[in-house]
């Protein structure tokens, strides 16, 4: 079972990858598909099944329209309550994952936050997720064999989507669900559209800067750097921690999920909280002074050197490349 | 007005490293602290006592050790502090540790419940909602902004990926905060002496009325089976030579990659 995230009344991209991952369950599993969309329309619902679910679970309960923690984590624990998934998935949004763990908790069932892989386990069937842990400096593989649904969230950009087939056909079901209450109330939705966090998910180009910037003045490098080709500056923790660059700069667990044709990694050591933000990029490139740093294990071009240098040379070189 | 401020004992991760032959964390030596975003927490459960009075408790769920960083918190300014700890707590996942810190807050009572966003050690996110929802209790998360507060109500600003909601909600309600909501306060020297005479209150599993079978590895519905270090890039290239060559180098591979 997946959980489609909607705001506004559009799906967000992060359920139909969750249905890539999903079908790819199902069908090792050989059970069905079925998505669970929560305060939407019958239009939206279709989209679904063409990016491959079987069945969608619609609610269009008023109190479903907005986001409430309450009202979805009643709504989502009584479908679960009356279908018996084995595994459900949702995105480690910021509404995935506020709500999410307030179904585990009803359901009395194991959660795992931000996973990076799952598979099937051949001999028990039991759903194996990875996840990032201690900080991100290792990977765990974690079970709930004794408990169902099995229940993990997922990253946006973490998974693929699968096939998109326009003739695909499935089931929508409208679910009355009934005596929802809300203790909360969102008075008011505010955009704030930051032009970082759109530049770093849109651009081809990622400079980023971790401790090894030093400070302000190894992040104004960056920043030329990233002006030359065009791309964004992004940060890894360690650096938005010491203040240098402001956390919407921050990729990685903690941060944003990124996959630009080429990252440059400045100055990072690399826990696998920043990789996980950062490795399905295309060209990785890092440049770092230590050669035992973890993040060369990511890289595609390995550079051992001073990124004092080395940065601004590399400025320098596009900018002649590119002409003024 | 009553606020609990749950705190947790981290080891600092920015300071962790895996011992490549064993593959294993190499945790001798690394410094704990407390959880980065409960400092966050601590500031405005005290300056919403600065505001409206009344006390504020800082619990945390640990070994004996954790001691330490409630003294901390105390010397932050907290009039309270419980250490929630028992052998039957060991191996919880983050449902057993927030069915046991929602037995503990039970029995401690409060309107405001404070937690950061998350833990810098496990990143879930999970143990604050999943405690509200055992205490039967609403939950708003990522409080970047607290706009009014009063006895029965609470207004505050929830932040989202693409900008911020404004939502209200009755008391007791859960709270966990984000780093932009304040600037955490330094200890005071009154606050280090109070953090040294602080009585610190015990909690075992017999005093929270919690079933043993939900508490600890028991509890834990998750299991971690296996650790293991991170893949490397197969097609990984070192760049060698001197600066210059290296720039030089790198342009070239990626104009070749059609790149630039």
């Amino acid at each position: 079972m997946v959980f489609a995230e909607q705001r506004e009344g559009k799906v967000a991209p992060v359920a139909y990858e969750l249905l890539g991952a999903g079908r790819r369950l199902a069908d090792e599993l050989g059970t069905r598909l079925v998505a669970v969309l929560l305060g939407a329309e019958e239009g939206e619902a279709g989209e679904l099944i063409r990016w491959g679910a079987d069945r969608v679970i619609l609610c269009s309960d008023p109190s479903l329209e907005k986001f409430n923690d309450d009202t979805y984590s009643q709504a989502l624990a009584k479908i679960i309550t009356e279908q018996r998934p084995s595994i459900v998935l949702a995105g480690a949004t910021p509404i995935g994952r506020s709500f999410i763990p307030r179904v585990a908790a009803k359901v009395r069932t194991g959660l795992t936050a931000d996973c990076t892989s799952l598979e099937i386990d051949k001999e028990t069937g039991n759903l194996l997720q990875v996840r990032p842990a201690f900080g991100g400096n290792i990977m765990a593989t974690i079970l709930c064999p004794g408990y169902r649904p099995q229940m993990a969230t997922v990253r946006p950009r973490v998974m693929k989507r699968g096939e998109y087939d326009p003739e695909r056909a499935g089931e929508i079901v409208n679910a009355d669900l009934g005596g929802l209450r809300s203790r909360t109330k969102v008075l008011e939705s505010v955009r704030e559209v930051s032009s970082v966090a759109v530049n770093l998910h849109e651009t081809e180009f990622i400079v980023a800067g971790g401790r090894g910037i030093g400070g302000e003045k190894g992040y104004k490098l960056l920043e030329e750097l990233a002006g030359a080709l065009g791309g964004a500056v992004g940060a890894s923790r360690a650096a938005v921690d010491e203040g240098w660059i402001p956390y919407s700069h921050q990729v990685g667990q903690t941060g944003k999920t990124v996959n630009p044709k080429v990252y440059i990694a400045c100055g990072i050591s690399g826990a696998v909280q920043h990789l996980v933000g950062m490795q399905s990029s295309d060209i990785i490139i890092v440049i770092n002074k230590n050669p035992e740093a973890p993040i060369f294990n990511v890289a595609t071009y390995g550079i051992v050197g001073d990124l004092f240098e080395i940065v601004p040379l590399l400025t320098k070189k596009i900018k002649e490349i590119k002409g003024p | 007005m009553d606020i609990i401020v749950c705190i947790k004992q981290v080891p600092d991760t920015a300071e962790i490293r895996i011992n490549p032959e064993t593959n294993t964390l190499m945790r001798e030596g690394v410094p704990s602290i407390i959880n980065p975003f409960d400092l966050h927490a601590l500031e405005a459960a005290l300056q919403i006592r600065e505001q409206l009075g009344g006390r504020v408790t800082v619990l945390t769920m640990g070994p004996p050790q954790a001691e330490v960083s409630l003294r901390e918190a105390v010397s932050m300014g907290a009039d309270e502090a419980v250490l929630l700890s028992d052998r039957a707590f060991a191996g919880s996942d983050t449902w057993a540790t927030s069915y046991t810190l929602a037995r503990a807050i039970k029995k401690l009572g409060a309107h405001l419940i404070f937690c950061g966003k998350q833990a810098i050690d496990g990143d879930t996110a999970q143990v604050g909602p999943e405690t509200a929802e055992f205490l039967d209790m609403p939950h708003i998360s990522y409080i970047r902004k607290i706009e009014e507060v009063r006895d029965d109500y609470i207004r505050v600003e929830r932040m989202m990926d693409d900008g911020y909601d404004v939502v209200e909600s009755s008391l007791p309600v859960l709270l966990t905060v984000v780093r932009e909501l304040n600037q955490p306060r330094m200890p005071s020297l009154k606050g280090k002496m109070a953090a040294k005479k602080a009585v610190i209150k015990k909690m075992g599993m017999a005093d929270i009325d919690a079933r043993e079978e939900d508490l600890g590895l028991r509890g834990s519905p998750t299991q971690v089976k296996n650790i293991f270090a991170p893949e490397i890039r197969a097609e990984r290239r070192m760049i060698g030579g001197t600066a210059e060559e290296q720039v030089y180098t790198l342009i070239k591979e990626l104009r070749e990659s059609k790149c630039l």
